[in-house]
């Protein structure tokens, strides 16, 4: 087994001569929980899609658990998009289903529990859920996996406090232990307790990469603080 | 007692000290078994590895032992918790002194004012 979960190495990606990744040297440990952090436009969601095999590089290597991205590493990756891939017109029951179909490591049970708990009906159709309900169920899915890494991209984006609260709690609560977690957003502040380490993201390149208690020791201040400063516009 | 986090410190520090505080005040008795790093994590919405790191650090103090199958305990030594809330207590008091320095009292009026006060308090 691979030490390091995920490694990129020189890792660049290009679209139509804009670089979104900037060669990128990374590697991220296996039994954290890692916030990639940075604004708008930065490059995590290139980074998230190209460790869920969903993007190509353009040029350099990024490994998962030692292995190029592919058939085989997909089963390791439990991967939230940041935009809705399911069909509207499916029920929470079907979509359960599906998962189980797709993936040997999903709990079903545990999934049904987490719906029950929430009120949600297995004939509830996606549709008719408020976009709130509808990332929780998401993220129930995607928990509900047990992988060696999860890569949630903007989990908490367009959710109410309560609501960030609820997935952030559900996240600690249902990691498979010794996997890394990879949580990219903006919203600092609401993430920070939960995590181990902090990648600061800007214009392609990694420019932090420090664990969160080593910042507030050293720095004397939040990762939020210092996120400001770093981004200050 | 809720779990709350300043902003300027390192959470695994804060947490310590918080679990002291329920620990000298009963909320974990002495000798019973902690809840699990992950309930514990769950309940003060932390990471379980900064959990983890913030009660090693007690054991390493002695408030906490663990037993290798059954989880972790809080200590049976009653001298211990008593130290610790002696030593809390005095860094307390010093701070209160402190600030009434600030605003300009000395010690025997710092204490004093603090007795009126909590007189009337009680009426």
């Amino acid at each position: 087994m691979s030490e390091m979960i995920l490694t990129c190495k020189q890792l660049a990606k290009g679209y139509g001569g804009k670089l979104a990744l900037n060669y990128v040297d990374l590697s991220l440990p296996r039994g954290e929980i890692i916030g990639l952090l940075g604004p708008n436009g930065s490059g995590k969601t290139t980074l998230i899609k190209l460790a869920a095999g969903i993007l190509t590089p353009t040029s350099g290597e990024i490994l998962v658990a030692g292995e190029k991205p592919g058939v085989h590493t997909k089963a390791l990756v439990s991967y939230l998009p940041e935009r809705s891939y399911l069909n509207d017109w499916m029920s929470a029951g079907q979509i359960v289903d599906m998962f189980h179909d797709f993936y040997s490591d999903f709990d079903a049970v545990k999934a049904c529990e987490m719906l029950d708990r929430l009120g949600i009906s297995r004939r509830d159709k996606l549709k008719t859920m408020s976009k709130g309900t509808k990332e929780k169920v998401q993220l129930i899915l995607v928990m509900s996996r047990s992988a060696q890494l999860y890569l949630l991209d903007e989990p908490i984006g367009g959710v109410d406090p309560a609501a960030r609260d609820y997935i952030l709690d559900t996240i600690i609560s249902n990691y498979a232990e010794n996997s890394t977690v990879v949580i990219s957003t903006h919203l600092i502040a609401d993430v920070e307790r939960v995590l181990d380490r902090a990648l600061f993201i800007s214009g392609g390149k990694i420019v932090i990469n420090s664990a969160v208690d080593d910042i507030r020791e050293k720095e004397g201040k939040s990762v939020d603080a210092l996120f400001r400063e770093v981004f200050k516009c | 007692m809720t779990w709350q986090f300043s902003e300027d410190r390192a959470i695994y520090t804060q947490i310590a000290e918080q679990v002291k505080l329920r620990i000298i005040a009963g909320i974990y008795p002495v000798g019973t078994r902690l809840p699990s790093v992950r309930e514990l994590a769950a309940e003060a919405s932390v990471n379980p590895n900064t959990m983890q790191r913030a009660l090693a650090d007690l054991e390493r103090e002695g408030l906490l032992y663990s037993e290798r199958t059954s989880g972790r305990y809080v200590t049976e030594d009653c001298e211990k918790i008593r130290q610790i809330r002696h030593g809390l207590a005095q860094s307390v008091a010093k701070e209160f002194f402190f600030r009434m320095e600030q605003l300009g009292y000395t010690r025997p009026q710092a204490l004093k004012l603090a007795e009126e006060t909590e007189e009337q308090g009680n009426e």
